[in-house]
């Protein structure tokens, strides 16, 4: 901390024991065309050193505008602040000329960002990024500055960091990104550290080692940390005091353990219960009705064409030798991280793409059917996908949406599919009166439920649910969760779940499949995979979950050593298979 | 639903009343409107016969008539009524600039959309077919393909067609293959969409926007490219009047005469103006996204 005094920013030194930042009624508005629109309202807190404070609130709540706000970084001309004081060290910073807070930014407050492929440059070495970013602060020579980005990506133990100066962001995994990101916001020291979400865009296991590695350089550096999340497990496991914030307002402010404990307004005991909790699911009976949907040895791969001459040499193994069966009125979960290939399943039973093995959806073979079999299988398995506003037609309305299907299938006249649109409508809980709009015009939960509708407009017998809730806000996953349980028990549909969220999944799945690697190393009821987890790779997935409850304490886990292997093989030259073992009714699980 | 519908308050008027509530459009629009009224009622309107060589149309040393007295925008080389010409040039002009680069706009997005939405293929040989014209210059073609076929302004607008599309196709496929990819594309795939009500409901009402820039675009180079066609003998036959051609005749006498480069050349910038204004807003009102943000 001896360079502080040297810095160019002009700003000395926070004394000890005072706050390091302190926000003053802060008052952050909107220009629009009926005038100011505040979207941060009178909110005031006081951040010490070395404290982490969380901000937590659901889409909306104004919590990702604080903290630009800080970082002086708020969209002009539309957006600005229209109230109050940001102070730090004494000075004003919404009063700072912009020349004097970009001094700051960076070197006194750094940030990092939710989505690490977008904030680094794609252009840019890593070296080259790290060491502008120090140049831009420190009056140090390239090679000095070199040492330095070389010491912080140790700092934040990335794995062969002399290679890692000389690759491009594209060559890094995304949780080696954020710890370059990390390593880039800490390489000046800064006395406060803004994380936006830093977690929200990475997988489970990686999610755990970006938290302990905050954590530990938090302690090692004595840097105040302002973390932004959605995530109240997140907050439980790193904040010391938490802000729980709601359409721009403060709703509540308390140490992290009180407000756990004893949430004293509403609306947080309310956040806080619809958090999902892993052994918070109802037990079920079992599922015996006939198959829906079999799968039987499927495998996909992806060709990689490659040279002047297109040959495929390498290929992506994206599913490997999967077999498994959903039954009626059943919820099959299917879990894993990114790149394990259960999105590519679901594709595959949909035909979207092409694969070997065997497919039989409603006691109906996928392989070899013409068009007109494809288009009347697509009638009894119909999909919902992850982000609700790609997977809707922008320039279509709400009615216009709903009804394609019954359209495209010729089913009913005109006014009978209005009829069917405005009965849908109500079943997914939204007014028969929206239909006239357009997608954009709902919030992001709503804009699932028009999906869910379009879903069930042809009475499938399987809905397939790619991460359907895992764009949503807490307590909107828990109302669409609650839709879906309900439209299973009218309707009898049976749901193929796919997600990363092993609480969701635990709350709401019958049986459970475990993909790694392209491959389902352990199957079974979800009794059995979470109550008695047998492979390693599930253990771990279980234990990465961060736990809404911050008495709670994580047993030591091995640290992973490096990244998940590629997928990508030579031709001929595949993946191990592994074999699956039953250890008792039904529960397979991988050997090794 | 009738009752919803007009409850609804989110849809008050028809995009037509919403393009005429923009003040820059309604500009371009009357700009529009006063072309080819100029164009169609030319023989109405103009004072006379654009090819007559007026005895009194050249000053004594021979030179053209300065704009004012009998000829209001002056005369050309030949003596010939400029105000004239230009209102039948008008004719021509929009012919190509409409029609010509209408076709031209029309190849490309089919093509375009084609190649970016079926790949494999088809979309391989659509797309160095592409390259291969791209790659040809462009005058060159329209030389010999004017030549095989006699020259008349509807060849000419074909010619202009056939090597304009090109660069329309190139964005059109590009944009395609991104739009293909997305997620809603493949929710109608599992709804069980054929490939005709994705392309031509899905895909192409969001080309629209891309379609637009480039046919306003399109409109000040085709009428350019009559023009050197013209010059160069195999475009529009003299003594036909077009807006290029009038410029190309006298720009060797730009400095003794502006007035016969000046007008043809501020009624072609116009005319884009006109296109491009309309254009930007039709692009808006079209999209629902865009709605209630001016």
């Amino acid at each position: 901390m001896s360079a502080v005094a040297d810095r160019p920013s002009g700003i000395h030194k926070i004394p000890d024991g005072a706050p390091i930042l302190s926000v003053q009624n802060l008052t952050v508005s909107v220009r629009t065309e009926a005038g100011l629109k505040p979207l941060v309202r009178d909110l005031s807190f006081d951040l010490g050193r070395g404290e982490t404070l969380a901000i937590a609130g659901e889409s909306g709540s104004g919590k990702s505008i604080t903290s630009l706000a800080v970082m002086g970084l708020l969209p002009p001309p539309a957006v600005r602040v229209t109230g109050g004081a940001i102070r730090f060290g004494g000075t004003d910073l919404t009063r700072l000329p912009e020349a004097r807070m970009r001094a700051l930014r960076g070197d006194r407050i750094a940030m990092i960002f939710q989505e690490p492929m977008t904030s680094l440059n794609p252009v840019m070495t890593v070296g080259d990024q790290l060491t502008e970013a120090i140049r831009a602060h420190a009056p140090v020579s390239r090679k000095d500055a070199r040492a330095r980005a070389l010491e912080a990506l140790k700092a934040v133990r990335l794995s062969q960091p002399e290679q890692r100066l000389d690759q491009f962001p594209h060559e890094l995994s995304g949780g080696m990104r954020q710890r370059v990101m990390i390593a880039m916001a800490l390489a000046l020291k800064p006395e406060v550290l803004i994380a936006d979400e830093p977690t929200t865009a990475l997988d489970v296991t990686v999610q755990r080692e970006v938290l302990d590695l905050l954590r530990d350089l938090q302690r090692d550096l004595g840097t105040a940390i302002i973390l932004i999340t959605h995530d109240m497990g997140v907050v439980a496991e790193m904040a010391d005091r938490v802000i729980v914030m709601r359409q721009g307002e403060a709703v509540e402010e308390a140490a992290t353990g009180d407000l756990f404990a004893r949430p004293a307004m509403p609306y947080t005991r309310d956040l806080l219960a619809a958090v999902p909790r892993m052994g918070a699911g109802a037990a079920r009976p079992p599922v015996t009705g006939e198959p829906v949907a079999r799968l039987d040895d499927v495998v996909v791969r992806f060709p990689i064409r490659e040279g002047v001459f297109s040959a495929v040499r390498r290929q992506v193994h994206a599913v490997e030798h999967v077999s498994l069966q959903i039954r009626r009125g059943e919820t099959f979960a299917l879990v894993g991280e990114s790149g394990c290939g259960k999105s590519t399943v679901a594709r595959a039973m949909v035909g979207l793409v092409p694969h070997q093995g065997r497919i039989e959806i409603a006691g109906q073979p996928l392989e070899g059917l013409g068009r007109a079999g494809l288009k009347a299988l697509r009638r009894r398995i119909q999909m919902v996908f992850q982000d609700p506003m790609a997977a809707l037609d922008p320039r279509m309305t709400v009615s216009d949406l709903i009804t394609e299907p019954l359209v495209i299938h010729r089913i009913g006249t005109p006014a009978e599919r209005e009829a069917r649109a405005v009965d849908l409508m109500q079943k997914v809980g939204l007014s028969a009166d929206q239909l006239r709009r357009y997608p954009h015009e709902f919030s992001g939960g709503q804009r699932q439920r028009i999906c869910i509708a379009r879903a069930l407009a042809l009475k499938p017998d399987l809905i397939i649910a790619d991460e359907s809730v895992s764009a949503l806000d807490v307590s909107v996953q828990a109302r669409v969760l609650d839709l879906l349980r309900a439209l299973q028990t009218e309707f009898g549909i049976a749901f193929l779940f796919i997600s990363h969220d092993m609480a969701v999944v635990e709350n709401i799945s019958d049986r459970v499949a475990v993909m790694y690697l392209g491959q389902i190393v352990e199957t079974g009821t979800r009794a059995q995979v979470f109550g008695n987890p047998q492979h390693s790779y599930t253990r771990r997935l279980i234990e990465a979950v961060p736990v809404p409850d911050p008495a709670h304490v994580r047993p030591p886990t091995v640290r992973l050593a490096g990244d998940v292997p590629s997928p990508v093989h030579k031709v001929g030259d595949g993946p191990a298979r592994v074999r699956l073992v039953d250890v008792g009714e039904g529960h397979l699980v991988a050997e090794g | 639903m009738a009752s919803a519908v007009a409850a609804d308050p989110v849809r008050p008027k028809g995009a037509l009343a919403r393009l005429l509530q923009r003040k820059l459009a309604l500009f371009g629009l009357v700009l529009i409107v006063a072309v080819v009224a100029g164009a169609v009622f030319a023989p109405l309107i103009a004072p006379y016969d654009p090819n007559a060589q007026h005895f009194d149309g050249l000053t004594l040393e021979g030179a053209p008539m300065p704009p004012g007295g009998a000829y209001p925008l002056g005369t050309d080389l030949l003596g010939r009524d400029l105000l004239s010409r230009i209102l039948y040039g008008a004719q021509t002009s929009l012919i190509i600039g409409v029609v010509a680069n209408g076709m031209a706009l029309l190849i490309g997005t089919l093509v375009g959309i084609t190649a970016g939405y079926f790949r494999g293929i088809v979309g391989a040989v659509l797309m160095r077919f592409t390259d291969l014209m791209m790659a040809f210059p462009a005058l060159l073609l329209a030389i010999c393909l004017a030549a095989i076929f006699t020259p008349s302004l509807w060849i000419v607008a074909l010619v202009i067609a056939l090597v304009n599309w090109v660069q329309t196709a190139r964005v059109i496929y590009t944009e395609t293959t991104s739009l293909a990819e997305r997620d809603f594309i493949a929710a109608e795939k599992t709804l069980g969409a054929g490939h005709g009500r994705i392309l031509f409901r899905h895909i192409l009402p969001h080309l629209v926007p891309t379609i637009i820039v480039w046919g306003t675009l399109g409109i000040s180079t085709t009428v350019l490219l009559e023009a050197t066609l013209s010059y160069l003998g195999v475009g529009v036959q003299p003594p036909t009047p077009s807006w290029g051609n009038i410029i190309f005749e006298n720009q060797t006498y730009f400095q003794a005469a502006p007035w016969l480069v000046f007008i043809p050349g501020a009624c072609i910038v116009l005319l884009a103006l006109a296109f491009n204004l309309v254009g930007d807003a039709l692009r808006d009102v079209l999209d629902p996204t865009q709605r209630g943000r001016d």
